[in-house]
């Protein structure tokens, strides 16, 4: 949110060096204006990276599951990356491909620390899961993976016209796909698979989630495509707007990553195995 | 094993997609970045027995918009006049048009005046809101404020740089290497700040004042395109013939929301 504040105010570039803000690591400068944005998102972003390393740290020493030292370690590395996309960012004046890097793996990270999150959590750890398996196809495994995807194409397109790499419309036009798709998966989850509380519950959200931004995209629409072209500043409808979009869209990614965790855990695909000689027979995976 | 071939397709396609926009990116790049030419050669002699002169009155023909207000509370040292500049428009005349002479010079080659030219920063603001610099000339850019600003040029044909300037700050000097009309400069810190850098290659431009007046001095006779350019409506030409020693009057209307 801090980083959607100082692109919907036009702050991006209000401190001119990185990693030092004029001059001084951590020096207070005078907060008026757009380095109020930009000085407070580069403090928390420097506060992510210390408690991101204790996360990594702690969990490289306390955790017995490998896998997740490893992932822990990768919420590091995505962080540290980021830390260097928004100095890029920076040193070389908002390059869109550059910016929208940063604003897509901002995104990755949130959703990194959300499955850390889960996978620590009590009911993680301690529950049976309920299995059902997924005979449908496409599965929907296979469905989850494609919202993700879609949803990542939907962050670039969006980064892109936020940091005026390209128009609006494919932004626009592909939010069509992915309410189709996301929609899908939900109507699919609930229809089939209601009954498993950890289906049901990120499969009910992502939907709310949904339906949250399509509206916050309208408004965000309106307030700086529409009314707002011609404006001399950022107002307070078109940041309020645009950084609730940028908010919700990040809770959105990460709820169907959720969802595509718990179904993997709960609804694994059978598939059939076809071995020579034999008929083919169901197997489960 | 299909999922993980459909993992592996789609980031293959992020990744195409992400390498596309940097090498959309890259290109603009490459030609705002392009090494300058060789050394500008010598100036074409003038004969200023025969040079002529060019000047009119450019008008806003409609309403003009109430210009909005700017709100400058986010920075308590920003005191002053605070509407929009983007459309001056006082009886009918309009202020900051950029004239020049788009065509018709020739391979004449021009002096680049040794006196920069001053833009100052000044109650939040930038003065003039309109400039006009021959291509290599200094910009001395100057701090009036209480306050810290940064200057950000975004060209399109120029290199690109952002700077900070605390108040009393010694002036930066710049300049531009590249002929580019209307290039924006604006203050990250102070969203509203914009201003207008006109860069060309001959000293034959000028921009209106608030009564809409123009004055263009020293032009050898001939045959030329004069371009009026404003930040907000479409660009008008006028063709004109100036004849030796001919102090020529050349009006110019915009049209609100369009043609003259």
């Amino acid at each position: 949110m801090f980083g959607a504040s100082v692109t919907s105010n036009d702050a991006g570039l209000s401190v001119p060096d990185w990693p030092t803000s004029f001059g001084y690591l951590v020096k207070v400068p005078h907060l008026v204006g757009g380095v109020r944005f930009e000085w407070s998102h580069r403090m928390v972003a420097g506060s992510l990276v210390i408690l991101t390393l204790a996360i990594a740290a702690w969990t490289f020493f306390v955790e017995r599951r490998s896998w997740l030292r490893k992932l822990a370690l990768a919420a590091l590395g995505t962080v540290v990356a980021q830390a260097i996309l928004g100095g890029m960012t920076v040193l070389y004046l908002q390059p869109p491909a550059v910016s929208t890097a940063h604003a897509a793996v901002a995104q990755t990270f949130f959703c990194i620390a959300v499955c850390i999150a889960i996978f620590t959590g009590r009911k993680w750890v301690e529950e049976v899961p309920q299995v059902e398996h997924d005979t449908r196809r496409p599965s929907l495994f296979t469905l989850t993976l494609l919202s993700i995807f879609v949803l990542y194409v939907q962050l670039i397109l969006g980064g892109m016209f936020r940091h005026r790499g390209m128009s609006w419309w494919p932004h626009v036009v592909h939010a069509a796909l992915v309410a189709f798709v996301l929609t899908w998966t939900a109507i699919r989850a609930l229809s089939v698979f209601s009954k498993i509380e950890a289906v049901r519950k990120p499969a009910i959200m992502m939907l709310s989630l949904l339906i949250t931004q399509l509206c916050l995209g309208f408004a965000a629409f309106l307030t700086r495509v529409a009314w707002g072209k011609d404006s001399v500043q950022p107002e307070l409808p078109m940041v309020v707007s645009t950084v609730a979009h940028v908010a919700v869209g990040a809770l959105l990614l990460a709820t169907t990553v959720v969802l595509a965790i718990q179904v993997w855990r709960h609804v694994p695909v059978a598939f059939a195995e076809r071995v020579p000689g034999t008929e083919r027979t169901p197997q489960i995976a | 094993m299909k999922n993980s071939r459909l993992a592996f397709l789609l980031l293959l396609a992020l990744a195409g997609l992400l390498l596309l926009a940097a090498c959309n990116k890259k290109e603009n790049t490459e030609q705002s970045t392009s090494p300058s030419a060789a050394p500008a050669p010598a100036a074409t002699p003038i004969d200023p027995a025969t040079v002529g002169s060019l000047s009119g009155t450019v008008k806003y023909d409609g309403t003009a918009p109430k210009p909005a207000k700017i709100d400058m509370s986010q920075d308590p040292a920003c005191k002053g006049a605070n509407e929009n500049e983007a459309l001056i428009v006082d009886k009918g005349d309009l202020a900051n048009v950029f004239v020049y002479v788009k065509d018709g010079v020739g391979n004449r080659t021009f002096d680049v005046p040794k006196d920069p030219v001053v833009l100052d920063q000044q109650g939040c603001r930038y003065h003039p809101h309109v400039l006009g610099v021959m291509a290599g000339q200094t910009v001395q850019i100057k701090n009036d404020d209480p306050t810290t600003h940064n200057i950000h040029p975004t060209p399109k044909d120029n290199r690109e740089w952002n700077e900070s300037q605390p108040p009393q700050a010694a002036p930066l000097e710049k300049n531009f290497a590249r002929e580019e009309i209307m290039l924006p400069v604006k203050c990250n810190q102070h969203p509203w700040m914009k201003m207008y850098i006109n860069v060309v290659k001959s000293p034959f431009y000028a921009v209106t004042d608030k009564d809409g007046k123009y004055e263009i001095k020293g032009l050898p006779p001939g045959d030329y395109t004069i371009a009026f350019v404003h930040e907000k409506l479409p660009e008008q030409d006028q063709k004109v013939t100036i004849a030796p020693k001919e102090a020529k009057t050349v009006d110019q209307t915009f049209k609100a929301g369009g043609a003259s």
